[in-house]
């Protein structure tokens, strides 16, 4: 009740902070100094502190199971864990967004605390582009979604958090993917203030590098975490499936990665500015482009919370206000590159960064039609399609042959003009890679040119960056691990799509189930009491083709109030494969269905995506040589 | 000159596609294309939600009477939506309801059908999604009104509302 009303007001407050911090930062900016007023940090502070307070009430009445407040009445229940309880504060749309405020005014105060040794006039306009963002999201949550609508008469309980949310991945896999997300808005804020001030520069390069890192960072890992729910929770049996909303997560990170390596080239050579520019726009415009397709209801996604046109609409025209501001800044202020500095030398690290460049704006573009091109195909003449898989596999994997191979050649070369130094032992490596690959791909598949082809660009890199970590002697590191994780992810992604295998069918008690590569042994059941439900544990013994056995415990479970009954499926990792299964009853019969998925290396997708972004941390917190 | 054209291009597509999408925020979720050839419905093999064993559909669509093919998950939130509608359609005598089960996680769907009630005779897994390919269907969810010569009479995208239920109601007498 009481941490209802302070969560409402406080958000007001925020609001209203906004507009002093804009009256205040215009007044500096034409004062004379080289340091920004101490009032502006401290009411960016206070802006901060607000959002906190407003947040943490409405997490408060989450705990408290507050049903008065409709946010907590419509996405909880008391009998949650507190964990759940916890996590359903951004499990619903109201709350996500106020999670927004809260990581858009944290990080825009982080950023003027680290930039004062930036130019004064650059970190004013930052934050003046950040607060019109900062504004919009506040009256976006004010006017349409607010936190904190009153319910009276008071329920007495909630409708409670969806099932399927309730999973300790999901639970952080929210404000992980936001710190990625409106982390972008700071790039997007700053590179704007840096064009009118004309500093797109290799100091402002380094400047920007390790907000780029940090946003590229979370938004990996926040991906990776959708993907490990996806996999463990949603049992849609694999780990992406280019559904529109993985794809609008993914969108950002392809240009977030291209501008990555853009500006790993802007502060050495002070080039690409229109790339570095025009990129963080458009990874900002992307991540608002995927919160406006999400929230909005265009698409119909497991993430659509709910369908309110006055929201979307909302969300539609003030992205174009923000896509017609950073346009209109850059056309107005944005000079080009000195001509004569343009021109690379076709063999230089430039050039490969550059080729780079095009191979994430294919991917970008591929993503992006398949996403975006049902909705106006639909709009235009109401003709419905839908975009699946085989476009995306058959449109991207191919090329990324070539990628793979620029990965492990580009990072060889040297800046400026450069020459391809020790052709033999890259041709041994290349040769090593195409026969290991031969050999492995021969028994398994039928296309076997093509995987043959695509597991030895992914060797090669393997191979090159392995080499490097140990004869450079971590002179690079960052990138090698980078890149050796990414070779790791596509080698597993490629076996674990070739070697998947699933069986399903009816057994009973102590009947064993033979099939090609081995058997399922159901040994017996047992029934366990627990205070909130009775469950059935299956013992089943399986055994391998090595006759090595694995023992796994599904269980079934009969919870009383009310009466619900679920499968837990038991999933046994190790560092070659998975081993899932999961059981249920059949109707009026003796028989339980079993399904048995064995998933090799499914492990190593998520070990490769974490030394990806391990890489991006290396490269973060690396001092600077000189 | 070159610049100020380029801007030009670059605006009018972006109000092109602010059209388009303030467009489709107010087109309705629900649509019911016109079937232009009618089409008879698919022979093929399923598998049943109940006891997993395989169903031909002749006899899926055995008896002489109204067919829906309602395709549902229990990750679509608009099905949940349609869920009570399916549910007052499956007291009308003259109707089955065969509820088709599109890419889902079996316990997931076991929890929505118990939690919501089964309005379905019977309800058939398409892990895949190819089945409701077959059928020519666009996404989740889906209906199709199928009559007594086994020929799809109409199909309708996203979820079923009142209205539709009327008109059903009309079809089928």
């Amino acid at each position: 009740m009481l941490a209802n009303q302070i969560g409402y007001y406080s958000l007001i407050l925020g609001f209203l902070f906004s507009f002093l911090l804009c009256g205040i930062s215009i007044k500096d900016f034409n004062r004379s100094g080289n340091q920004i007023s101490q009032n502006i940090l401290s009411i960016s502070f206070l802006q901060l502190v607000f959002v906190i307070v407003s947040f943490f009430s409405l997490v408060l009445s989450f705990i408290n199971s507050d049903f008065s407040n409709e946010t907590v009445f419509n996405n909880s229940h008391t009998t949650k864990p507190l964990f759940y309880k916890i996590s359903g504060t951004w499990g619903n749309h109201e709350g996500s967004l106020l999670l927004w405020l809260l990581v858009l005014t944290l990080f825009i105060f982080l950023f003027l605390i680290k930039s004062r040794e930036q130019p004064k006039k650059y970190r004013i306009l930052t934050l003046l582009f950040q607060q019109v963002i900062i504004i919009g999201f506040f009256l976006f949550v004010l006017m349409t979604s607010n936190p904190f609508n009153y319910l009276f008469p008071i329920p007495t309980e909630g409708l409670g958090l969806n099932p399927i949310l309730q999973d300790p991945a999901l639970a952080i896999h929210p404000p992980i993917l936001y710190l990625g997300y409106v982390g972008t808005s700071i790039i997007f804020s700053s590179s704007l203030a840096a064009v009118t001030q004309n500093y797109v520069s290799k100091e402002w390069g380094r400047h920007i590098k390790k907000w780029v890192l940090v946003s590229w960072v979370f938004l990996t890992i926040g991906i990776m975490l959708g993907s490990i729910w996806a996999y463990y929770e949603l049992g849609w049996g694999g780990f992406w499936f280019w559904d529109p909303v993985e794809n609008i997560s993914l969108m950002p990170w392809l240009t977030l990665t291209a501008l990555l390596h853009c500006i790993i080239v802007l502060e050495r050579r002070a080039v690409l500015t229109s790339w570095v520019v025009i990129l963080s726009i458009t990874t900002f415009t992307l991540s608002m482009c995927g919160t406006f397709l999400v929230r909005s209801g265009i698409l119909n996604s497991v993430h659509t919370f709910a369908n309110d046109p006055t929201r979307g609409i909302f969300i539609l025209i003030f992205l174009f206000i923000l896509i017609f501001l950073s346009l209109g800044v850059f056309f107005l202020f944005h000079k080009e590159d000195n001509k004569s500095k343009n021109n690379f030398f076709w063999l230089s690290r430039e050039t490969s960064i550059l080729i780079n460049n095009w191979f994430m704006m294919y991917f970008l573009s591929v993503v992006l039609i398949g996403t975006v091109y049902p909705i106006f195909l639909d709009i235009i003449s109401s003709e419905k399609i839908s975009v699946g898989t085989p476009f995306y596999v058959k449109l991207i994997v191919p090329f990324l042959i070539p990628l793979l191979l620029f990965m492990s050649l580009g990072p060889r070369l040297k800046w400026i003009k450069s020459k391809i130094e020790n052709k033999n032992s890259l041709i041994i490596t290349f040769m090593i890679s195409v026969m290991l690959s031969f050999f492995i791909i021969k028994n398994l598949t039928t296309d076997l040119l093509f995987y043959t082809a695509l597991v030895s660009a992914a060797f090669f890199l393997f191979f090159t960056t392995v080499k490097e970590l140990f004869i450079k002697k971590f002179n690079n590191a960052a990138q090698s691990v980078a890149h050796f994780g990414f070779s790791l992810l596509i080698l597993s992604i490629l076996f674990n799509s070739i070697l998947s295998s699933e069986i399903i069918t009816n057994i009973k008690i102590g009947e064993k189930y033979i099939y090609s590569k081995g058997e399922i042994f159901f040994k017996k059941t047992e029934e366990r009491k627990e205070s909130n439900f009775n469950s059935i544990i299956g013992y089943f013994e399986i055994k391998d083709e090595n006759e090595k056995t694995v023992e796994l415990k599904p269980e079934i479970r009969i919870y009383n109030q009310p009466v619900i009954i679920t499968s837990e499926a038991d999933i046994k990792t190790t560092l070659l494969e998975d081993k899932f299964l999961v059981m249920n009853f059949v109707k009026g019969d003796e028989y339980f269905n079993i399904r048995y998925q064995v998933k090799p290396f499914m492990i190593w997708i998520w070990i490769s995506v974490l030394l990806l972004s391990f890489g991006g941390l290396m490269s973060l917190f690396k001092k600077y040589e000189k | 000159m070159k610049n100020n054209f380029s801007l030009l291009i670059i605006i009018t597509f972006l109000i092109f596609c602010f059209v388009i999408f303030y467009k489709g925020l107010n087109n309705s979720n629900t649509y019911a294309p016109k079937v232009k050839n009618i089409k008879s419905i698919p022979v093929f093999d399923a598998k049943d939600f109940n006891s997993s064993a395989y169903l031909n559909s002749q006899k899926i669509f055995g008896e002489d009477t109204f067919y829906i093919v309602n395709i549902w998950a229990s990750w679509c939130v608009p099905c949940r939506k349609e869920h009570p509608l399916l549910m007052k359609l499956s007291k009308n005598q003259s109707i089955r309801l065969i509820g088709l089960n599109y890419r889902d996680n079996f316990d997931n769907a076991k929890k929505f059908i118990n939690e919501f009630g089964n309005p379905y005779s019977q309800i058939l897994i398409d892990n895949d999604g190819t089945l409701s390919v077959e059928f020519g269907a666009y996404g989740v969810p889906e209906s199709f009104i199928i009559d007594k010569n086994k020929k799809i009479l109409k199909k309708i995208i996203g979820p079923i509302n009142e209205e539709i239920v009327e008109e059903i109601k009309l079809l089928i007498k």
